[in-house]
């Protein structure tokens, strides 16, 4: 379970507050406004960003301290979610080994996850030479093999067409559901919430309130997501 | 939370920082503590402190002056070999001081190209010896720089402004008042300062073209102190002297636009509009005819004379020539392993404690090599023979001149990568050596060869505190050259020349070009 306990960040003259849970194994949209802070309470769980004060725990172990890299947790970002310079399949097994140091079971992994996200053929490809949508399937090649029980969508997919979005989401849900992942993704489509997410988080007005069942919340939206729709 | 993920950089940086700290200011302190009171000062050495002031507050008046005119055709002009131009303008930084100094000799010297045209209609030939011969040298150097500064004020000025300019029916005389004045109010005084900085440590050029009790520069008198005279105290208190000189130039050029590299961003040009007048025209064409022959002419030189007698070369200038190659390189590993992790440690640093690191990186800009020289030779003559250490000394002393160009060409690629990949580094626990391999290394391939060759072209064609050390068993190539010039072996000296010029542009070329092939973006 994901605990945000009386957690308040303040950036630049920006405040924002969260206090709530997120039990395992759910999938949540983290909905709102474009500025609301969505992203910030993001990098806040992935520990980018220093809270100003309040805890995030973890299965009620404290990680407001913890490295990004040790948090448990995958994060994947709007963008530059791939080294440029590194091959595919290096994106990839950063996932196993961050110093890239391989014994033949991992490169064996690294294959099998490609073929899980249908690029088998292009591990020995750069980025660059990639499309959009092939780029996210590489990040989600890796999210697989990290393995961590929570994962954090930023958006990765807002640039994507809306069939491909559609694709993308499936593919979540697919190599999610199996290892009962926790997966956050932030998202201003309410669409994306209703086809995704069983609860949502709405963040509005400096705060994140605590996750509703998705269709309860868009069957009697509150006046602050009243004001967004409309 | 990003700086306590990466302790990357930590230890080397600081190690780095303090090399850099003791070498400056350790030999600074070597030298204060040797001089024994500036009070000594004699007339000649007060002569030699004026003269430095004056020929580069005149180096630097005549670079931008003709700098200004050139920026403006190169701005609004768009001609074939634009490009190459303001390739070339770069050349200088990179160009041995020795082989522009006998390029200038084969156009205005008393043989040269002018003084044959001059007397063809019956005039004396020209007496390049002396103060217009340093100006001229420094011109030479600074003028290009002038006018890459200049020219990037100019192109930075906004495309939609000049279109506006032409709505409104500007002449181009209020296009000037309007736009262009207000941009070289902004950026003529940092290009003064900075060349008078540079020329006021000047010792090749001086050394070539000066001399004598009229034409001495500080550096120079420190060179004479210490060769001529065996006067180390003597040495020490002109140190001294030329450490405040740099200091003063340095305090006022602090925080004003150095030379930031070469080759980068003066492509991308705005139209400009009611130019197409004729006499403009002429006037442009002019200037940058003129300014293509001033520049071209001196190298052209040193190809024509040295081409004969390239493959005949003494067996002395080859061994000098592998001695350069050697140093050369062993100064670019050199700046590399002091700049990277200094590099580092910045890019983690907040507030007062990166502005002090910063600071010890560009601290060598003010201290010139003949002080840095002064002051090793002081610190290692109780131990060793200082002669016999001349090649590693001449390699960290101009691995540390090339210092804060090099940290000027990683630091905004190794900020850029952060600001692209930190995070995702972050989240994948890529630290320490795993990210250095992994990411920052792959991601300034580009800047860390072009500040690889750029150390490597300086300390190739370095003739400053070489020329304290180097006994002739240990001459590098520009020592050597400098000899065969004050021998009058001027065939050798020529082919000698251009060996060292090719060596130079080949050392920046492969470099560069390594740190370019194959980089992924």
């Amino acid at each position: 379970m994901l605990t945000l306990d009386k957690l308040q960040i303040d950036q630049s003259g920006f405040r924002l507050t969260a206090d709530l849970n997120v039990a395992t194994g759910a999938r949540v949209a983290v909905l709102g406004p474009s500025g609301a802070g969505k992203s910030t309470l993001l990098a806040c769980i992935a520990g980018f960003l220093a809270p100003t004060s309040g805890r995030v725990l973890w299965n009620e172990t404290d990680i407001t301290a913890t490295d990004p890299g040790k948090r448990p947790l995958s994060i994947v970002f709007q963008d530059n979610n791939l080294f440029p310079h590194l091959s595919v399949a290096q994106n990839v097994a950063l996932g196993i080994s961050p110093a890239l140091k391989l014994r033949p079971e991992d490169r064996a992994r690294v294959d099998a996850s490609l073929s899980r996200v249908g690029l088998a053929d292009l591990a020995n490809r750069k980025p660059g030479a990639l499309s959009g949508g092939q780029q996210s399937r590489v990040a989600l090649a890796r999210v697989l093999l990290r393995d961590k029980p929570l994962l954090l969508l930023d958006e990765p997919f807002a640039a994507l067409g809306p069939s491909l979005k559609a694709d993308m989401l499936d593919l979540v849900q697919d190599i999610t559901a199996g290892a009962g992942t926790t997966v956050l993704m932030v998202t201003h489509d309410p669409r994306d919430a209703q086809r995704f997410a069983e609860q949502t988080i709405l963040v509005a007005n400096g705060v994140a309130a605590p996750p509703v069942a998705t269709p309860d919340l868009f069957a009697d939206p509150p006046a602050a997501l009243r004001d967004y729709l409309e | 939370m990003a700086d306590r993920a990466q302790p990357l950089g930590l230890w080397s940086g600081l190690f780095a920082t303090a090399l850099v700290l003791a070498v400056t200011l350790g030999t600074l302190g070597a030298v204060a503590f040797r001089a024994e009171g500036v009070l000594r000062l004699q007339p000649s050495d007060w002569a030699a402190i004026r003269f430095t002031v004056v020929q580069a507050a005149l180096s630097a008046l005549i670079s931008v002056a003709l700098a200004i005119p050139l920026a403006r055709a190169l701005a609004r002009r768009r001609f074939a070999g634009r490009r190459v131009l303001v390739t070339l303008l770069g050349a200088p930084f990179i160009l041995p001081v020795i082989v522009a100094v006998l390029g200038l000799l084969a156009v205005f010297g008393r043989n040269g190209l002018v003084s044959v045209a001059l007397g063809w209609i019956g005039l004396g030939p020209v007496q390049i010896y002396g103060l217009h011969g340093v100006v001229l040298a420094h011109v030479f150097f600074n003028m290009p720089l002038a006018t890459r500064l200049i020219l990037q004020g100019w192109l930075a000025i906004p495309a939609e402004r000049l279109r506006l300019g032409a709505s409104l029916g500007f002449t181009p005389r209020d296009m000037f008042r309007t736009l262009e004045l207000p941009m070289l109010r902004a950026t003529v005084p940092g290009a003064l300062v900075v060349i008078f900085l540079i020329c006021t440590s000047s010792f090749a050029v001086a050394l070539a073209l000066g001399g004598g009790p009229r034409a001495t520069t500080v550096e120079l008198a420190i060179y004479q102190a210490f060769r001529f005279d065996f006067d180390l105290s003597k040495a020490a208190a002109l140190a001294l002297v030329q450490f405040a000189i740099g200091a003063t130039a340095a305090a006022l050029a602090y925080r004003i636009a150095l030379p930031s590299g070469i080759g980068s961003g003066l492509d991308r040009q705005p139209r400009h509009w009611g130019i197409g007048h004729w006499a403009l025209r002429v006037q442009d064409g002019v200037v940058i005819l003129f300014a293509a022959a001033f520049l071209l002419t001196p190298l052209l030189m040193i190809v024509l004379k040295g081409a004969p007698g390239l493959f005949s070369l003494p067996q002395s200038v080859l061994l000098a020539a592998m001695r350069s190659v050697l140093v050369a390189l062993a100064s670019a590993i050199l700046t590399l392993l002091v700049a990277l992790p200094m590099a580092l440690l910045i890019q983690r640093s907040r507030g007062a404690a990166r502005g002090l690191i910063e600071t010890a990186g560009y601290l060598t800009i003010s201290a010139s090599p003949l002080v840095l020289g002064t002051g090793l030779f002081i610190l290692i003559f109780p131990f060793a023979d200082p002669f016999l250490l001349a090649l590693p000394v001449t390699a960290l002393v101009n691995a540390l001149m090339a210092l804060p160009f090099v940290l000027r060409a990683i630091l905004p690629a190794l900020r850029d990568t952060e600001a692209d990949f930190g995070r995702l580094a972050d989240s994948l626990a890529l630290t320490g050596m795993a990210r250095l391999r992994l990411l920052i290394l792959p991601r300034l391939r580009r800047p860390l060869g072009f500040a690889a060759g750029l150390s490597a072209a300086l300390s190739m064609g370095d003739l400053g505190v070489v020329a304290l050390f180097a006994d002739p068993a240990r001459a590098t190539l520009p020592l050597q050259l400098y000899r065969l010039m004050a021998a009058y072996r001027m065939d050798d000296a020529a082919a000698a020349a251009l060996l060292l010029l090719a060596a130079s542009l080949a050392l920046f070329w492969l470099f560069d070009r390594g740190g370019r092939m194959h980089a992924d973006t």
